[in-house]
């Protein structure tokens, strides 16, 4: 300790300023001797957790483990170097597929996982036809594995088949680097389960055109720096979950003279720059190996609460965190609550699915709903509402986000960093923006909206953070 | 006459706010019982003896409401008992940082310090239920707060840890069950307005602190800061890792010139341990360790075998300061004939303390004359329940289940004024006394009312009524518990003389002796 720092730091030689949590007598009696109080709103945890709290939180590495985890979280420096094929870059061999959230097979999979599967199938030229590919995945014919256990993020059902071509995000600062897959845009698309002609055949296009310009542009370029991109973005007006319309304009406005400058024909250049600046959802990929490069880089500090993935795979919804290694916590996904396309309903929803939630990991998407106004009406609620959700979020994570600014709450960072004792104490689950999938395969998406993880999966990580379970 | 109960699963409101809530509607016209109030063991109990059914499912987790009134006041009270639960549940008002909207109170006690500039938040005062104290409190040494913890029923290995934790970051952790601290003149938990001046405490004993400031308030001394430490520092396994980090702290502050420390008596070893620290103090320390019996090495520390009226003479006298006539109000009607002495405290210290002074006078074999002394500030009867300086329900039923008691001829009680506590405790206290004398010509009753002139409750106004009510009323708890004792021996045959007036001699004379003999030494 340093000898200027005054005994107890300043106790007895300064105004007292109180913190106050308990009976409000106690915090009025000081109200009513002019004593300036900042009071808590406490409520008791869920029975059974007092030990584990005590436990984690009386862990002497825990505050200096969370200051670490999540100073690297933050610190990280993500850039776009390099846009390869999945089977070159993450030697992912034919009949591999990875896909979004904790493990699950095809017995417990979900209609949109299924039918992400089945156009998988389709694409890898595994089966002639969706029955056939059903059948075979029935018999156990695809291996599959989570985007997460190799680095990479997939959006919806996060289908990663090897000749899909996957953005490269290295994170300068501490040398890791994360892979996501190129966004196919909005409707019937292959995240959303749907395996249609139509969708297969943009996937070819994405494959033989789109990925290899993709790459010739970018390495023309040079890294781009992400977090400057993703800031101004939000300055903008985009959360960088639900609304990449910022971050994808500005992506496009960077690479267009490399675009230019590839050797591709202009149709195939004119054809590329149409489908990016058609999908206002093209930067998300993009925005999700940033934030999966910055979530690993607080991997595996040991007593550390930090949760460094959320991610639904249609069935289950699971964490991960700094302190527990590789270990998923799961519960059931729940349904999204949002407002829905067309003629579908509530009842055609498939429950919360996507990597997407890596997002709101790092203190982006829901966790920066106040940033985005343009879109809280589309998720369900109000301007009041997006500014109340994210100063929610404050009270659940350990910092703030020091390059992603909320205009409307006078350029605060964003919450960033959630921390599982938090979550715990609080009851506040963190709020997710998320697309909705059909429930029945080949449908695609049916809507948008809120949803929010099950609390019983954060108390199970206490648990087992306390070593107790 | 309707009875209505409900129960409402997972609604949670802090006891004293659901105290206040049934206290207003119990008041209401046509509403014969009311309660709202968490399903706790304790508190079903009460439920059931105020004749409510309570659900078999309803747990601690769960409110319950309850009203019993009039036909044509019961659907009023019912509307009336919602909307004051609302209004109990809507968060305070806060000021939040920048931007639009309203900012909603913290949850947690990190949170809430992460809105107070660093430089400015100084400690955090915790009152959530022992079980949960540990993460806010640990929340609080992480933002580099120190703590008072007036909460009760911490794990003992928690208390330990977050001393050890604090003492690594050069914090203190004050309590837990701390009641009492002054810091810079603000008062924090139970604490008497009392001016700066040039005492320092470091308090064990959060009633007995309050005794001490009140007394040397009266004798126009104030106080630099109150440390209150909780009841179990000085205990062996805690080893008095917290006083020990205050001794030092007063030693180091500018403004204290003497430093009190009391204490109810401390583990040997612990008493030992403080003793060796402060020798080594630059500040003059004197112990205040009522109800310690025999002292271990009589007349080396003045105070220790004393009460607590004598270390703050003692400190006075150290001061170079006159000792006042400490006051007291007589009632106005005579002392009358009295068996059983029965002591009903809300101060756990001042129990003790009248409890050495009874002990000397009567002979301590006191529950073999039928005389008893409850603190009703003990974990056992807290547990669940605010202290009874907030809440006086359970001490109002003891009152009068003791005025039935023919055995009981002497009521002797403490009222401590102040921040924190009942904003007026004779309103409840004096009817309930004027009571119980009117119905038994042979019952007297004393009070020990600690408070100053400056306390929001009003020291004048609390003991004028608390007399009138038939009570004789003393600032000094030895006082008070001298008189008690005095009216049990005069019903023991002997016609000594009972009034107040007349124990002051006795003790004043006491008193001049005394000094005499320390001059003389």
């Amino acid at each position: 300790m340093s000898e200027s720092r005054p005994r107890l730091g300043g106790l007895l030689s300064r105004e007292p300023h109180v913190v106050a949590a308990g009976v409000d007598v106690l915090a009025d009696a000081l109200h009513q001797q002019a004593v300036p109080v900042e009071r808590v709103d406490w409520r008791p945890p869920p029975p059974g957790t007092e030990e584990s709290l005590a436990t984690v939180l009386g862990d002497p590495r825990h505050a200096t483990a969370n200051a670490d985890a999540v100073g690297r979280m933050l610190s990280a420096r993500p850039q776009l170097v390099d846009v390869r094929p999945a089977q070159e870059v993450l030697g992912l061999e034919r009949g591999t597929f990875l896909h979004a959230g904790p493990p699950i097979d095809w017995e417990r999979a979900s209609g949109p996982m299924r039918g992400a599967l089945i156009g998988a199938m389709l694409l890898e030229d595994l089966a002639g036809t969706p029955e056939e590919a059903e059948k075979a995945l029935g018999q156990g014919a695809a291996t599959l594995e989570p985007c997460h256990h190799h680095a990479t993020v997939g959006p919806m059902a996060g289908l990663v088949s090897p000749s899909m071509w996957m953005f490269v995000v290295k994170d300068t600062e501490h040398g890791g680097t994360a892979y996501c897959s190129l966004n196919e845009g909005l409707g019937k698309v292959l995240r959303y389960g749907a395996y249609g002609p139509e969708v297969i055949e943009r996937l070819r296009w994405m494959g033989g055109v789109l990925g290899p310009l993709l790459r010739e542009a970018v390495r023309l370029h040079g890294p781009l720096d992400l977090t400057t991109l993703m800031a101004q973005a939000m300055q903008m007006g985009d959360e960088l979950h639900n609304r990449n319309r910022a971050a994808t304009s500005l992506l496009m406005r960077e690479l267009a003279p490399a675009f230019a400058s590839t050797d591709s024909s202009r149709a195939d250049i004119a054809g590329a720059l149409t489908f990016i600046g058609g999908n206002d959802h093209f930067f998300l990929n993009v925005g999700m190996a940033a934030a999966k490069c910055a979530a690993d880089a607080a991997r595996d500090v040991p007593g550390s609460s930090l949760v460094v993935a959320m991610a639904r795979n249609g069935t289950d919804f699971g964490i991960q965190v700094s302190g527990t290694g590789d270990r998923w916590f799961t519960g059931p996904a729940g349904v999204p609550d949002g407002l829905y396309l067309g003629s579908y309903g509530p009842a055609d929803a498939n429950p919360d699915i996507g990597d997407s939630a890596i997002t709101e990991t790092v203190g982006m998407g829901g966790f920066a709903l106040a940033a985005a106004p343009a879109i809280v009406r589309f998720v369900g609620g109000e301007v009041p509402d997006a500014l109340a959700a994210t100063r929610r979020m404050y009270e659940i994570t350990m910092a703030e986000h020091p390059a992603l600014q909320v205009p409307l709450l006078s350029f605060r960072g964003t919450p960033a960093g959630i921390d599982v004792t938090r979550v715990v104490r609080t009851g506040i689950l963190p709020v997710i923006d998320t697309g909705i999938a059909g429930r029945e395969a080949g449908t695609g998406q049916v809507g948008a909206g809120l949803v929010e993880p099950p609390g019983e999966i954060f108390t199970q990580a206490l648990h087992a953070l306390a070593g107790e379970g | 006459m309707k009875s209505w109960v409900e129960v409402r699963p997972g609604a949670y409101h802090d006891s004293v706010t659901l105290m206040r809530v049934s206290r207003r509607l119990g008041g209401r016209a046509g509403v014969a019982g009311a309660m709202a109030a968490m399903a706790t063991e304790l508190n079903r109990e009460v439920l059931e003896r105020m004749g409510f059914e309570v659900p078999a499912e309803a747990g601690p987790g769960d409110l319950v409401v309850a009203i019993r009134a009039e036909d044509a006041a019961f659907d009023e009270a019912r509307h009336a008992l919602d909307d004051l639960l609302h209004e109990a549940a809507r968060p305070a008002p806060a000021d939040g940082p920048g931007g639009w909207g309203e900012q909603a109170p913290a949850r947690t006690t990190a949170a809430a310090a992460a809105r107070v500039e660093a430089s400015e938040a100084s400690i955090a005062l915790l009152s959530v239920p022992g079980p949960h104290v540990f993460p806010e409190a640990m929340d609080a040494l992480d933002a580099g707060l120190n703590v008072m913890i007036f909460s009760d029923n911490v794990p003992l290995d928690q208390e330990i840890e977050l001393k050890e934790t604090a003492a690594r970051r050069g914090l203190i952790v004050l309590g837990p069950d701390c009641g009492t601290a002054v810091i810079g003149g603000a008062g924090l938990g139970f604490a008497n307005a009392v001016e700066p001046g040039p005492v320092g405490m470091v308090a064990a004993s959060g009633t007995g602190a309050q005794q001490l400031m009140c007394l040397l308030d009266t004798a126009g001394v104030g106080v630099s800061h109150v440390l209150g430490v909780g009841g179990r520092d000085l205990s062996r396994q805690v080893s008095g890792r917290s006083a020990l980090a205050a001794l030092a702290a007063l030693d180091a502050d500018p403004a204290t010139e003497v430093i009190l420390m009391v204490s109810k008596p401390p583990a040997p070893q612990v008493a030992d341990l403080i003793r060796e620290a402060a020798r080594r103090l630059d500040t003059p320390v004197i112990f205040a360790l009522p109800g310690s019996g025999e002292g271990d090495r009589p007349g080396e520390y003045p105070g220790d075998r004393g009460d607590l009226t004598r270390a703050a003479e003692e400190t006075l006298e150290r001061l170079g300061r006159p000792v006042p006539q400490w006051p007291s109000w007589p009632a106005p009607a005579p002392a009358r004939r009295a068996s059983g002495l029965r002591g009903l405290f809300a101060g756990g210290t001042l129990r003790d303390e009248a409890e050495a002074v009874i002990g000397d006078a009567l002979g301590w074999d006191l529950a073999a004359h039928g005389h008893s002394l409850v603190d009703f500030g003990d974990d056992a009867y807290t547990r669940g329940r605010a202290h009874p300086m907030i809440d006086p329900t359970l001490r109002l039923a003891a009152l009068a289940e003791q005025a039935a008691d023919p055995g009981c001829g002497v009521l002797l009680l403490d009222v401590v004024l102040g921040y924190g506590a009942d904003p007026d405790p004779a309103a409840a206290l004096a009817p309930a006394i004027e009571k119980a004398l009117r119905d038994r010509d042979d019952l007297v009753a004393v009070v020990s009312l600690c408070g100053t002139r400056a306390d929001p409750q009003g020291r004048e106004q609390q003991a004028n009524a608390l007399c009138r009510a038939g009570a004789t009323v003393f600032l000094s708890n030895a006082a008070a518990a001298r008189h008690a004792a005095s009216l049990v021996q005069a019903r023991d045959g002997a016609d000594a003389q009972t009034a107040p007036s007349a124990t002051r001699t006795a003790r004043d004379a006491a008193q001049t002796a005394r000094n005499a003999s320390r001059r003389a030494t």
